[in-house]
């Protein structure tokens, strides 16, 4: 924003123009931290509607301490990566294939998008009929969620490369191997990523609910049981814990994205 | 015509292999019932039970959530995108909660609130705040530097500021945040019932039918939540160029 904006909507900036932005963000946080302390402390609320703090990370400690929590995201994280790898391998197939063939997509498009259409959420209890509540059922449910974000972006991708591409790639009398593998995929890695990337987002989204829906390990159920056992510490733990994890795979997804678009700078 | 015919064989196969499997028994009826039975399912459905009034309070809690958490998302976008001050001590935070799945908030939020309509309508309104406070954000945040001045010269005041043109310039994006939201909260609907399992929706007759393991039911109940959602966004989509035609004028 300009300064002249700042001036017109939002005089109050300067009050804090040169404190730097960490200390700035960690305030609301403190302040909330600070006011959940006080409330714990004089009982504005009673535990059972919030817990203090420090039992919180109590109750991480005491599940980090007897194993429990690098069980359970162990479990959950093997979950995802299986069942992200199965639909991200699926998806890119599909999208790949619909993508070099008007004919394949003429086929198998709208059929695609009518299984799409239905959220992940409402396939869950349907597995859970065909296939049980085992691991298959976790499988298949995130890879459904990968599946589709994944296939729609490769799509959009490989129609994408410029035609003048396929052409040099004509002239040097390239098979539909090496077209592909040299000019095709090179140039649909930028989209095809960021559908990797919604992929594994929605993945994590549908690990959490497969395992709230049908789960007796991970951190889903964690949440499960600390909702039976009216523990909202372990609760609240299990949310951290889902969130970090949440944020450093798509962190991880960005630092790969970044690395292997490096070429495109130079 | 024949791409219409090539998209068709697919389905049209399925369904076949769908109805000889279930005819000839090599796929016990209670996992895959036979199309006709799904179709006596539904009527039986609309007549004798209640299909449309749980549809209908589905989609009731459904847009009451949704219109909650747009006009909160609306107004907190707003701050953060005009306001630098409250950009940088709120955003942070904001960003970090989002990394939270939003289911991960269903537990938590039935311990606060219950399990019955009220939990179900703040979990909603949660996922319809999220994506209009990002994008209403956004939109702010990326009004002309131009435009900007030129309202200063002209001694805009702060309201007109905030209606003639950071409102104008952040349209294109609230639009989309309003859209995400519509079929985030549709979702999120579904989900509520799923885990609030309480009071008429379609999601709670998908939960019975899985309880009670009548597969037709729990057909009946997604093909309905797909066709919702399909409605719900292409509703949408055509609202959305409308109020954007203006800007290929």
């Amino acid at each position: 924003m300009t300064r002249a904006a700042q001036a017109l909507v939002a005089p109050p900036t300067r009050v804090l123009p040169t404190v730097p932005q960490a200390i700035v963000a960690l305030l609301f946080p403190t302040a909330l931290l600070v006011l959940w302390s006080a409330s714990a402390r004089y009982g504005w609320l009673p535990p059972q509607i919030l817990p203090a703090p420090d039992e919180v990370l109590s109750a991480l400690g005491d599940l980090a301490a007897n194993g429990d929590l690098a069980r359970d995201t162990g479990i959950s994280l093997l979950r995802v990566v299986e069942g992200f790898a199965v639909g991200a391998v699926l998806g890119l197939l599909l999208g790949i294939a619909m993508g070099l063939s008007p004919t394949v997509e003429d086929y198998a498009k709208p059929l695609f998008t009518a299984f799409a259409q239905v959220p992940t959420l409402g396939w869950i209890p349907l597995l859970m009929l065909l296939v049980g509540i085992g691991e298959p059922l976790k499988i298949l449910v995130i890879a459904k969620a990968a599946f589709v974000p994944v296939t729609l972006n490769t799509l959009a991708g490989v129609r994408a490369v410029p035609s003048a591409y396929s052409e040099v790639g004509a002239v040097f009398r390239f098979n539909r191997r090496q077209m592909l593998t040299k000019v095709v995929l090179p140039a649909a890695v930028p989209p095809i990523f960021t559908g990797l990337r919604y992929g594994l987002t929605h993945a994590w989204n549908a690990l959490v609910a497969v395992e709230l829906l049908a789960s007796a390990e991970g951190l889903g159920y964690l949440l499960v049981w600390g909702r039976q056992m009216f523990w909202l510490d372990t609760m609240m733990g299990a949310m951290l814990v889902i969130g970090i994890v949440g944020f450093s795979l798509d962190r991880g997804m960005a630092a790969i994205e970044a690395r292997l678009q490096r070429w495109r700078l130079a | 015509m024949r791409r219409a015919w090539r998209g068709a064989v697919l389905p049209l196969a399925l369904l076949a292999v769908w109805e000889l499997a279930s005819r000839t028994g090599m796929v016990d009826p209670r996992i895959l019932p036979p199309i006709e039975r799904v179709a006596r399912t539904a009527i039986d459905q609309v007549v004798n039970q209640d299909l449309l009034g749980n549809l209908g309070a589905s989609l009731l809690r459904d847009m009451i959530g949704f219109l909650l958490g747009t006009f909160a998302g609306l107004a907190v976008g707003t701050l953060l995108g005009l306001s630098r001050l409250a950009d940088r001590l709120l955003m942070p935070s904001f960003n970090g909660l989002r990394q939270i799945a939003i289911l991960a908030w269903i537990p938590l939020i039935s311990m606060w609130f219950g399990v019955g309509e009220a939990a179900k309508v703040v979990f909603i309104m949660a996922a319809a705040f999220i994506p209009v406070v990002l994008n209403t954000h956004e939109g702010m945040r990326s009004a002309s530097r131009q435009l900007v001045e030129v309202a200063r010269t002209l001694t805009f005041t702060r309201w007109q500021v905030l209606t003639r043109l950071y409102l104008p310039s952040a349209l294109p994006s609230i639009a989309t945040g309003v859209h995400l939201a519509l079929i985030y909260a549709w979702v999120a609907s579904i989900g509520s019932e799923y885990f609030m399992a309480v009071g008429p929706g379609i999601g709670g007759l998908i939960i019975a039918g899985r309880e009670r393991f009548e597969m037709d039911l729990v057909m009946l109940g997604i093909l309905l939540l797909g066709l919702v959602g399909y409605l719900i966004n292409r509703a949408a989509s055509s609202f959305e160029a409308r109020l954007l035609r203006w800007r290929t004028a």
